[in-house]
């Protein structure tokens, strides 16, 4: 793994202003990375908004809407129709240049490019083309955050259900240095650079298609139960193959990984001298192995969350789970652009989110955390 | 070059490390097979399909080694044809000609076949030859068919037939024309079938040919998807796609990350930061989206795709671990001494700096292959692969519009999922096993 780097002696703060002190580097630390965090939304959605208008497609797009719906209104007004050609024509042309200019497509792109970035870092995207939240919107943004709880229950199962198994794993297999199942691991850790989708499909395939186990899909049984308990358990029941995938997908390469650095550690002088010293096993661990290994094992946990997020695009299409990444799928075959825009948008969103929270954990359990040095990964 | 030779020496004790380069050398060999006997353009133009192309393949049929599973004998297909010969042809007194033909065929098998399509073709221009068809089955019963009045070329698929089905009362027209009758388990009779055709043929001069197709359940290595294609052309020529989209992709993203990284360090200050904070950015941006993006406005194209990943993973997390390798180089003798001799600054980058890390990247390198190999594979399922060429995502993406798995079609998905599999486990074992090798920080464990 990359982030890596032993630790530096742990400076011991002056006693009295400890606390205050640790607040203000945290405070700091965590400042300076929501300003990272937020120019990388910014630029990811900028970026989304320059590939959407490559060309001018965009552009072209509104014109197009722009002349159909002049067309309608001219036919739809009984007192247009008895006008002569000519002024018909005026009266059309007018109609068109007023919506251009309601759309802006008058002004330059690179001032309707801004605007259309507030709009969509705000996800105030209008309406969307084709599809509809269940309950029958068509506004971007309500769609979008009516399929927001789908996809964060099921990878925030995933994600913990990962770190913990995968951590309490590798501890294990560090004190089990060269065992059978230790070995297993190792020759297993190449398996993880599959996705976890590509392992969705064998699960299908044996406990829905083969065994009839597990039900192929969705998120609820359709009909849904109306009642509470039966609901909850339909929806377990639903969350249990994709979550395996998920997991099954990172679990034995972050197992290798991370038990590789417990190993390290545990080879270190100071471990040496803490066993020397007659400290139980539980408190070494803790103390000596664990506490210098957490922060560059979250910082590659939560590089793993962004690929894992990105993987979830493919999963919950593949699980049919309706979720964000179901959601781009549908609005990739019906050409929905403000939703494909929107859905970009909300993906750097969570991916930023993602990141700032395992970056204060890190903070919080990392004593270098200092403003200067480089923050993060280095 | 010693470093490497030297690696590839301690290769043997690294099992994982033989086997996984094996099976890239095999791939490597079979993608350098496909490519030279299905030619790219055959492929492209095998996998379009349209009319002519797949005609006489059965649809969704399994591959032939279902049949070492099945105790029954699975059908294949069956193809007849008045061109074979066997055909006679009589003066009418009144100027017309009266054509005889029987098409017969055995069919020694315990499952009916899938379709039975019969292709009509006659040389006439004006009066078109009038048909009449019989069917004579193992045990002696005959079947009439409706007179056809065939244009240039008449496909006519008897399964299709819902007239026929109602008039023999059978389940399917299959049954009707392989099954016992009213009293069979709907298992075909086994011996030989027999179609006769007579035709008049009015103008003077013409023909008529007929071909008979009784579509199998299985066929070819690796069975056809709805589109009767066959899923051989996709996997073979996937292989090559697969492994060159791979490579390059890792290709350009290392070289591409080496070189900033170099360039960045060497220069220090605030071109160096720069870099870093592009990294930083650019390492949380969601890639795949913004690739959907580009696939939805710009273009499916394999080869574009190529090239915004290798855009978007230009400044990847490697470019970290590539600055503290270059870091500790810059201050290398060799680098002052270099410097003394009043050598450029690029000359230092590309020359000395740059070529030292390629041994040490060659583990990464070979690891990061799979990863894109699966990433064209999701752009495939999203259904942004590229429209022309057969890749193992797009069997994929075809197989889950059919809902292959729902319907069990399993070997649809199987198929191009082992390859993939294959593909993937083989770079990063080797990787693994070679990162193993190159880092010392690792080879205890």
């Amino acid at each position: 793994m990359h982030a890596g780097g032993y630790p530096a002696p742990l400076s011991i703060p002056p006693g009295r202003s400890a606390l205050r002190d640790t607040l203000r580097r945290v405070g700091t630390y965590t400042l300076r990375r929501v300003v990272v965090l937020l120019v990388t939304v910014v630029v990811g959605t900028y970026l989304a908004v320059l590939i959407a208008n490559w060309g001018g497609e965009v552009d072209k797009m509104r014109e197009a809407q722009c002349k159909e719906k002049a067309g309608m209104s001219l036919q739809a007004d009984p007192t247009l129709q008895r006008l002569p050609a000519q002024q018909r024509q005026q009266r059309y042309e007018q109609e068109v240049e007023r919506c251009k200019t309601l759309q802006g497509l008058d002004r330059p792109f690179f001032q309707r490019s801004l605007e259309y970035l507030r709009d969509a870092l705000t996800l105030s995207l209008g309406r969307a083309v084709q599809l509809t939240s269940d309950s029958g919107s068509r506004e971007v943004r309500n769609i979008l955050l009516e399929r927001l709880p789908a996809t964060l229950l099921l990878f925030g199962t995933a994600d913990l259900l990962l770190f913990f198994m995968a951590l309490s794993v590798a501890l294990f297999l560090s004190r089990q240095y060269g065992s059978i199942l230790d070995r297993l691991i190792v020759a297993l850790a190449p398996t993880s650079t599959a996705p976890g989708w590509f392992y969705g499909i064998f699960l299908i395939l044996v406990f829905a298609g083969l065994m009839h186990l597990l039900p192929f899909g969705g998120m609820v049984d359709i009909p849904p139960p109306t009642d509470r308990a039966a609901y909850a358990m339909s929806v377990v029941r639903h969350l249990i193959l994709p979550v395996a995938a998920i997991v099954i997908g990172s679990i034995c390469l972050s197992i290798y990984s991370w038990r590789t650095f417990f190993l390290i550690y545990s080879s270190e002088d100071y471990v040496e001298m803490a066993k020397a010293k007659g400290l139980p096993p539980a408190m070494i661990q803790r103390r000596y192995i664990l506490r210098p290994t957490l922060p560059p094992i979250i910082t590659g946990f939560s590089f793993m969350l962004i690929s894992l997020w990105q993987g979830a695009i493919i999963l919950e299409t593949v699980f049919n789970w309706p979720g964000l990444g179901r959601l781009l799928y549908s609005a990739i075959g019906s050409q929905d652009t403000p939703v494909i825009i929107g859905t970009v948008v909300i993906y750097g969103y969570l991916l930023a989110l993602t990141v700032f929270i395992l970056d204060i954990v890190y903070a919080l359990i990392d004593p270098r955390v200092k403003v200067g040095e480089g923050g993060i990964g280095t | 070059m010693n470093a490497l030779l030297a690696g590839l020496r301690q290769l043997r004790h690294y099992p994982s490390a033989i086997i996984g380069l094996t099976i890239v050398l095999g791939l490597l060999v079979l993608s350098l097979v496909t490519v030279l006997t299905i030619p790219y353009r055959e492929a492209i133009r095998l996998w379009r399909g349209g009319a002519g192309v797949w005609d006489e393949h059965p649809e969704l049929a399994r591959p032939v080694w279902f049949q070492l599973f099945s105790s029954q004998n699975l059908p294949r297909t069956i193809i007849v044809d008045t061109r074979q010969g066997g055909k006679v042809i009589v003066d009418q007194p009144d100027g017309s000609r009266l054509m005889n033909a029987h098409l017969r065929f055995a069919f020694p098998y315990d499952v009916l076949p899938s379709e039975i399509g019969l292709w009509l073709s006659t040389t006439a221009r004006e009066t078109q030859p009038f048909v009449m068809l019989s069917w004579r089955k193992p045990n002696g019963e005959e079947i009439a068919f409706e007179e056809r009045t065939p244009g240039q070329t008449d496909r006519y698929f008897l399964s299709r037939d819902e007239g026929l089905r109602q008039r023999l009362q059978a389940r399917s027209t299959e049954e009707a024309l392989f099954g016992a009758g009213s009293r069979g388990d709907g298992s075909p009779l086994k011996g030989t079938y027999e179609l006769a055709l007579e035709a008049i043929l009015f103008e003077p001069g013409t023909d008529v040919d007929a071909r008979l197709v009784v579509y199998g359940t299985i066929y070819g290595l690796a069975g056809t998807d709805t589109q009767r294609r066959d899923l051989a052309v996709a996997l073979l020529w996937g292989t090559p796609i697969a492994l060159t989209f791979g490579l390059l992709a890792a290709v350009g993203t290392t070289v591409f990350s080496l070189m900033i990284s170099a360039v960045g360090t060497w220069f220090g200050g605030r071109l160096d930061a720069i870099i870093q904070r592009i990294t930083e950015v650019n390492a949380m941006l969601p890639g795949l989206t913004l690739l959907v993006m580009i696939g939805m406005f710009y273009s499916r194209s394999l080869w574009i795709m190529l090239l915004a990943i290798i855009l978007l993973s230009m400044f990847s997390l490697g470019i970290k671990t590539y600055r503290a390798i270059f870091l500790s180089l810059k201050e290398a003798p060799y680098i002052e001494a270099a410097r003394t001799y009043g050598a450029g600054s690029l000359r230092i980058v590309f020359r000395y700096m740059i070529p030292r890390v390629i041994p040490m990247l060659i583990p990464a390198f070979v690891t990061a292959i799979p990863g894109f190999v699966f990433l064209e594979a999701s752009l495939s399922i999203l259904g942004l692969g590229d429209p022309d060429i057969p890749t193992w995502g797009k069997l994929l993406s075809d197989a889950y519009a059919n809902e292959a798995l729902f319907k069990g079609y399993y070997y649809w998905v199987l198929e191009p999922a082992a390859l993939l599999m294959i593909t993937g486990m083989s770079f990063a074992m080797s990787g693994f096993a070679l990162d193993r090798m190159f880092n010392p920080r690792l080879r205890t464990t």
